[in-house]
C-alpha cells in the first residue's frame, strides 16, 4: 500500500468537503474492495474519507410498500433484517451469499453499488427491483445508474446515501458462483412487481456489466413460471468470456439461473 | 501398544502451537539490524535485458542496496542446478541450460528474478523496486510443451536445441510393440495431466545473515530439507563452505514438494547480506508464490494398452511430453522419469512396458515434484485407461482390474520396480463393500428422478515411497544418497531427545517419532523431544519428501534406539547384577525378567552420566546415532472409489461419496495417517475438479496468479471420506511400514474423473473437470476436439 491520508468524516457535508480538497480522494465504506486494491498497489488515493462514522446512513426501513436501505448498511445487516426478510426475502438471502462472514460484516450496499463490479450481486437486484439510488445530491433510477463495467452515473465526490424500492409481488435470486472467486459468474434476480410486470437483472455475465434480460421479462410477464423460459435464449454475443466460462456457457447459466430464480421466488 | 506407543491415536503435540498462533516460521524471525528485501522480477515471459538503471531507485528513502546478476557472477555465485542426471536414449547427457539466481542477460519466464532491493522497510523496498528501470527486448515465447518441440519454436536455452532437455526411455520398446501388434484389443488414450500450483499455506521466505567477524552465514528458510540446502548451496552455488553455513528450517507451513528445492531467493539473501552488511529478509507474497514456486505435473501423454482375447493386458506403451518450465529445478528431471515411468505397471501383470519421456523447456515457472511426483501422473493415465478399456471391452471395471492384478510377491515389473509386498484384492473388495458397489444402479436411478446424473469410478493405485537404496539411485543419476540419519540422546535425568534428519512441515513427526520411543522404553511422551530442521543441531540428514520420513526416517530412529537399548540394558544388568540377556524394558523400568528386581529408566540414565558404576571399559553417557539406507522402495497401494452427481444444467459435479481403502503397512498413529489421506485426497480432488494453471499462450502471463482465478478445494467441496486400511508389512524395514503422505493425491484424481465420465457418458474430459468443462463434454458428445488443452480451446473460441 502506498501512503495515504485517512480522514474520518462525521457528516455528509464534511465528507464532501474533504473529498473536494483532496488531490485524489476516495470514499471508504467497508473497504472490502478498496483496501485489497490499495494493498496490491493497484489503487493509490491520496486521501481516504471514511464514511462509516456518519450517523443515519445505515439500517433498513420498511414503510408500507416502500423499502429503504441506508448506503452504509452492511451485507450482514441486510441479511439479518427481519422486516426485509418479510418484504423482500430474496434480497436478504442474497446479501447472505456475498463473500464470507468477514466481508459481510464490513462490506456495504453503497460501496458495492458505487463500485459496480460486473460480478457483484446487488446491481442485479437493484435493476430487477426498479430501485432508486439516493445520493447526497440527487436520486437516480437503477436503469440509469449502472453505465458499464465498474462505471456508474455517480459524479466525482457523489455519495450513495441509500437505495429505495417498492416491494414486489414475488422475487428470487440465484447465483452460479465463479469456482475460484465465488463472485457471481451468472447471477439472476427475477422480480414480479405488484402490477404484474417483470424485471430480470443479470450480473456476472455481461461484457458491459449488469443488464436486464428483456426477452425473459416479456415471457415471464405473460406466464410467471420457469417453463416460460424454455423458448428464450440469451444472446451470447454480449457476454463475457474468460478462462472460467465461455460466453456460450454463461448464456446457458443465465437461463438456468433465471429459471431457478423464478422457481424459488417468494 | 501403550496409550502413547505404536498404533495409538495420540493427539499431535505440535498442534497447540500451530493453532494458537505460536508457531515460529521464517517470517517470524527477527534479528538485530535486519532489513527487508523485494525482488524485481521480469514482467515478460522471454526477453533480453537491454539495460538496468537503478540510480534513482538507490537514492530513495531507506534503500541500502540494489544488487544485480553481474555482481552475483563477479562474486562467483554458481548456477542453480538440477541434481539428477538423465541420459537420453542416445546416451547423451541431458541438456541443462544455465539458471542464474539473478538473471544476467535473458529472462525466461514471468517472475524470473532480476534484481534484489534491500531497504529499511518492506514498503521502502517495494517503492524502490518500482523505481528500478529495466529495459527489455521481448523475444518470442512458448508456454505449451508440445508446441515447444515444434520446428521453429522459440529457442529458450542455447544448450537445449528445440527446447528438448532429454528424450528418455524405459522398458523394452521392441517387445512392447510386438505385444501390442498381437493384441486382440488396444485401448488408446490422449491424457493431459494438468499443471498445479502447490499453494503451501506459508509462502516461501528466507533470512540471510552474514557475520563478518566469524565469516559465517546463517540462513533461516522454508525448507523441507535444510541439510540438502546447505550441501547444495556450498557444493554447487559457492555461497559458503558447509562449516560456515548454518541452515535453519524452523516451523514450515506446508511444502508438498515445493520447498525441497533451492531457489534463487535464499541464495541471493545470503549473498546480499554479505554485500550490504545487514541481515536480509525476504518473504513471498501470494502472487509471487503463484509465479515462482515450482509447479507440479504438466504432462501430455499418448497411451496404448493392449489386451489379449481373454482381457489380459499384454503390453503398455506410453509417450509423454513433460513440461519442465523455464529452468531445471533441483529434482525436475527425476520426477517425470524414475518417479513416473517406473510405476507404469500399476497393480497389474503387464509383460511388456515401454515409456518414452521427452522433457522440454517452456517460458513458464519451473516444474518439479509436487505431492506424489510422477506417481500421480502414472496412476492417472493407467487408471483412466483401465476404466476406458473396461467400457470398450464391455466388462466391469472392477473385474478387469481384479483379473489383471499381480498376486505373487516379490514381483519384478518390466520397469525396474520390484514390488515386495501387497494384496490388491483386499483393498478392492474393502472399497467395493464400503461404497456398496453392487447397489450403484439403484442409486443412479434414484438420482435420475431428481434430475441428476450419478456416476461411479475407481482407481487402483500403487506408488513407491522412501526412494532408495542410495547405491541404486546413484546408478540412475541421483546426485545424492537417499538414506536418513538419527541420533538418540538420553539425558542424565532420563528424558530423551531424538535428532532426526527428517523435517516436519505438517506431517506430525514430533508426535509419531516420539511414539516410537514411548513404545520402546515405556517412558511418557512428555519426556521425549524431537529435534529437527537445524544443521547446527542435527547431523547430516536428507529431509522429508516422497513419503520417506516414516519408512526411512523412522527406520533410522529404530536403529539408533536399538543401540541405546543395548547399552541401557548393559548398564542395568550391571547395576542389578544380572545377565544382560535377562533385562526387559517395560513401563519406564529396566527389569530382570521373572524377578522383582528393577531399576527405573531415569536412574539407569543418571548412572550412565555419573559413571560411578559402569561395566568395565564402558564409555560414560548414553547417546547413539545411526544412518539407515533402505534396501528397496516401499509400495503403498490401495483402491479408491468415488461417486458423483452431475447437474446437467450447469455441469457442476458434487462428490457424494469417496472411499479410500489403503495398505500402508503398519501404522504408527492412525489419526495422523487419516489426516494425511484426507489432505492427499483433498488435493487430488482439487486437481481433478478445480485447479487449472493457465498461461496466456501469447504473452506468457500467468492468468491464474491469485485465488480470484485459481480454485483450491474448500471444506464444502468435499464429502466425509470413508477410510479403511489393511496391512501387508513392508518386509525390509524394521517397522514394516510403507508411507502414507502422498497416496491420497496419487490415487484420487482418476477415481473422480472416471466417476464423472461414467455419469455423463462421455470419456472426452480433461482435468480440471470444472463445471464449464463438464457441461461442454455433456453437450458436446461425439464432437471432435483436436486440442486437449481447455485453455487453448477457450482462446481459439474467444478469437473467433
Ligand atoms: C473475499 C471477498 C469476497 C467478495 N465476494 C463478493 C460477492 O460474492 N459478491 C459481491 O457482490 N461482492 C463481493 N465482494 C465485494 C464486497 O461486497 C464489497 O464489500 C463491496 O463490493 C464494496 O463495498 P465496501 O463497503 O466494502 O466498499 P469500499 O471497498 O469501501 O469501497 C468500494 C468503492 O466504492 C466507493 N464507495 C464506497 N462507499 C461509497 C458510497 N457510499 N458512495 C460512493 N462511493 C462509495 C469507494 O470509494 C470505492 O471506490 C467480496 C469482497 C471480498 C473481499
Amino acid at each position: 500500500m502506498y501512503d495515504t491520508k485517512y480522514h474520518r468524516a462525521s457528516s455528509l457535508d464534511e465528507a464532501a468537503k474533504i473529498f473536494a480538497s483532496a488531490d485524489d480522494g476516495a470514499f471508504l465504506s467497508g473497504g472490502q474492495t478498496l483496501l485489497p486494491t490499495m494493498k496490491q498497489r493497484l489503487a493509490a488515493p491520496s486521501d481516504l474519507v471514511d464514511l462509516t462514522h456518519i450517523d443515519g446512513l445505515s439500517g433498513v426501513s420498511v414503510d408500507g410498500d416502500t423499502v429503504k436501505i441506508g448506503g452504509l448498511t452492511t451485507h450482514y445487516e441486510v441479511n439479518q433484517d427481519n422486516a426485509l426478510s418479510k418484504a423482500c426475502p430474496a434480497l436478504a438471502r442474497m446479501a447472505g451469499w456475498i463473500g464470507d462472514p468477514q466481508v459481510r460484516h464490513r462490506g456495504t450496499i453503497g460501496g458495492s453499488l458505487a463500485n459496480n463490479d460486473p460480478a457483484a450481486d446487488y446491481p442485479a437486484a437493484m435493476l430487477a427491483l426498479n430501485a432508486t439510488i439516493h445520493t447526497n445530491k440527487r436520486e437516480i433510477a437503477a436503469d440509469d445508474f449502472f453505465t458499464g463495467m465498474f462505471e456508474t452515473a455517480l459524479e466525482e465526490g457523489e455519495i450513495v446515501t441509500a437505495v429505495s424500492f417498492k416491494s414486489v409481488d414475488k422475487c428470487g435470486y440465484e447465483k452460479f458462483r465463479n469456482p475460484a472467486s465465488r463472485y457471481a459468474m451468472a447471477g439472476v434476480f427475477a422480480a414480479k412487481a405488484k402490477d404484474g410486470s417483470v424485471r430480470i437483472g443479470v450480473t456476472g455475465a455481461g461484457d458491459d456489466g449488469v443488464f436486464r434480460w428483456t426477452e425473459a421479462e416479456e415471457a415471464l410477464a405473460s406466464n410467471w413460471s420457469a417453463d416460460a423460459l424454455d423458448s428464450c435464449d440469451v444472446d451470447s454475443s454480449g457476454l463475457m468470456s474468460d478462462i472460467h466460462a465461455s460466453a456460450a456457457y454463461r448464456a446457458n447459466l443465465v437461463k438456468v439461473m433465471t429459471k431457478r430464480a423464478v422457481s424459488s421466488a417468494d | 501398544m501403550g496409550i502413547e506407543g505404536i498404533g495409538a491415536r495420540v493427539a499431535r503435540k505440535e498442534d497447540k502451537r500451530f493453532i494458537t498462533g505460536k508457531g515460529r516460521y521464517t517470517d517470524d524471525m527477527v534479528v538485530a539490524g535486519m532489513k527487508h528485501s523485494v525482488f524485481v522480477r521480469s514482467p515478460h515471459a522471454h526477453a533480453k535485458i537491454k539495460k538496468v538503471d537503478t540510480e534513482a531507485a538507490e537514492k530513495m528513502p531507506g534503500v541500502i542496496g540494489i544488487l544485480n546478476g553481474q555482481q552475483l557472477a563477479d562474486d562467483g555465485i554458481g548456477n542453480i542446478i538440477c541434481g539428477w542426471m538423465i541420459h537420453s536414449k542416445d546416451g547423451s547427457p541431458m541438456n541443462m541450460g544455465a539458471w542464474r539466481p539473478l538473471a544476467q542477460d535473458t529472462v525466461r519466464y514471468v517472475g524470473d528474478a532480476v534484481l534484489i532491493v534491500v531497504a529499511d522497510t518492506k514498503a521502502q523496498a517495494r517503492d524502490a523496486a518500482e523505481a528500478c528501470i529495466v529495459e527489455y527486448e521481448e523475444l518470442d515465447i512458448v508456454t505449451q510443451p508440445d508446441k515447444a518441440l515444434a520446428d521453429g519454436a522459440p529457442q529458450i536455452h542455447p544448450e537445449a536445441k528445440n527446447n528438448l532437455i532429454f528424450d528418455w526411455g524405459l522398458g523394452d520398446e521392441e517387445a512392447t510393440d510386438k505385444a501390442l501388434a498381437s493384441a486382440a484389443h488396444i485401448t488408446e488414450m490422449d491424457i493431459v495431466n494438468n499443471r498445479l500450483v502447490p499453494n503451501a499455506m506459508e509462502p516461501r521466505a528466507a533470512l540471510g545473515i552474514y557475520d563478518d567477524a566469524e565469516d559465517h552465514y546463517t540462513c533461516y528458510t522454508t525448507s523441507q530439507n535444510p541439510h540438502v540446502a546447505r550441501l547444495v548451496m556450498s557444493a554447487f552455488y559457492n555461497v559458503a563452505p558447509e562449516n560456515k553455513l548454518r541452515v535453519i528450517a524452523p516451523d514450515v507451513g506446508g511444502g508438498f514438494g515445493s520447498k525441497i528445492y533451492i531457489y534463487p531467493e535464499e541464495i541471493v539473501c545470503l549473498w546480499a547480506s554479505k554485500r550490504t552488511g545487514v541481515p536480509v529478509k525476504w518473504t513471498a507474497d501470494r502472487t509471487e508464490s503463484f509465479l515462482t514456486d515450482a509447479h507440479g505435473r504438466d504432462h501430455i501423454t499418448k497411451v496404448k494398452m493392449g489386451f489379449d482375447a481373454n482381457n489380459n493386458i499384454v503390453g503398455l506403451k506410453v509417450d509423454t511430453i513433460a513440461n519442465l518450465g523455464a529452468y531445471m529445478s533441483l529434482f525436475s528431471s527425476a520426477t517425470p522419469t524414475y518417479l513416473y515411468a517406473t510405476l507404469l505397471s500399476g497393480q497389474y501383470n503387464i509383460p511388456a512396458i515401454y515409456g518414452n519421456v521427452r522433457a522440454v523447456y517452456t517460458n513458464t515457472a519451473p516444474v518439479d515434484a509436487y505431492r506424489g511426483a510422477g506417481r500421480p501422473e502414472a496412476t492417472y493415465l493407467l487408471e483412466r485407461t483401465m476404466e476406458t478399456a473396461a467400457r470398450e471391452l464391455g466388462v466391469d471395471p472392477a473385474e478387469l482390474r481384479r483379473q489383471n492384478f499381480i498376486r505373487e510377491f516379490p514381483h519384478q515389473t518390466p520397469v525396474i520396480m520390484n514390488y515386495d509386498a501387497g494384496d490388491f484384492e483386499v483393498s478392492l473388495d474393502a472399497a467395493m463393500k464400503q461404497i456398496d458397489y453392487a447397489g450403484f444402479a439403484k442409486r443412479k436411478k434414484e438420482a435420475e428422478s431428481r434430475g441428476k446424473l450419478r456416476g461411479i469410478g475407481m482407481s487402483c493405485y500403487i506408488e513407491a515411497c522412501g526412494i532408495a537404496p542410495s547405491q541404486a539411485v546413484g546408478s540412475l543419476g541421483a546426485g545424492v544418497g537417499l538414506w536418513e540419519s538419527a541420533e538418540v540422546r538420553v539425558n542424565a535425568v532420563g528424558t530423551i531427545e531424538v535428532l532426526t534428519g527428517s523435517h516436519s512441515h505438517g506431517q506430525g513427526h514430533e508426535t509419531t517419532f516420539a511414539q516410537l520411543v514411548c513404545e520402546r522404553f515405556g517412558v511418557p511422551m512428555d519426556s521425549v523431544s524431537i529435534v529437527h530442521g537445524d544443521t547446527d543441531k542435527v547431523q547430516m540428514g536428507m529431509g522429508t519428501y516422497g513419503s520417506r520420513s516414516g519408512a526411512v526416517g523412522m527406520s533410522a530412529i529404530m536403529k539408533a534406539l536399538d543401540k541405546v537399548e543395548m547399552k541401557a540394558k548393559k548398564i542395568a544388568a550391571h547395576l542389578l547384577e544380572a545377565d544382560e540377556a535377562d533385562i526387559e524394558i517395560e513401563n519406564g523400568e529396566l527389569k530382570v525378567a521373572g524377578t522383582d528386581k528393577s531399576v527405573p529408566w531415569f536412574q539407569m540414565a543418571l548412572g550412565a552420566y555419573t559413571a560411578h558404576n559402569l561395566p568395565d571399559g564402558m564409555e560414560p553417557g548414553l547417546k547413539e546415532g545411526a544412518f539407515y539406507d533402505p534396501a528397496n522402495f516401499t509400495f503403498p497401494a490401495g483402491c479408491y472409489i468415488c461417486e458423483v452427481e452431475v447437474d446437467p444444467d450447469t455441469g457442476t459435479t458434487k462428490i457424494i461419496d469417496f472411499v479410500a481403502a489403503d495398505d500402508f503397512g503398519n501404522i504408527i498413529n492412525p489419526m495422523i495417517v487419516e489426516g494425511q489421506v484426507h489432505g492427499g485426497v483433498a488435493q487430488g480432488i482439487g486437481q481433478a475438479l478445480m485447479e487449472g494453471t493457465y498461461y496466456d499462450p501469447d504473452s506468457g502471463q500467468l492468468l491464474t496468479a491469485s485465488y480470484m482465478d485459481y480454485q483450491m478445494p474448500r471444506a464444502e467441496d468435499l464429502p466425509n471420506f470413508q477410510l479403511s486400511t489393511s496391512v501387508t508389512e513392508c518386509p525390509h524395514n524394521p517397522l514394516g511400514i510403507k508411507g502414507c503422505g502422498e497416496a491420497g493425491a496419487i490415487g484420487s484424481p482418476p477415481a473422480v474423473i472416471n466417476a464423472i465420465t461414467n455419469a455423463i457418458d462421455n470419456n472426452d474430459l480433461t482435468m480440471p473437470a470444472t463445471p464449464q468443462a463438464v457441461w461442454t463434454a455433456l453437450h458436446n458428445k461425439g464432437g471432435s476436439r483436436d486440442d486437449k488443452n481447455q485453455f487453448d480451446r477457450h482462446i481459439t473460441k474467444a478469437a473467433k
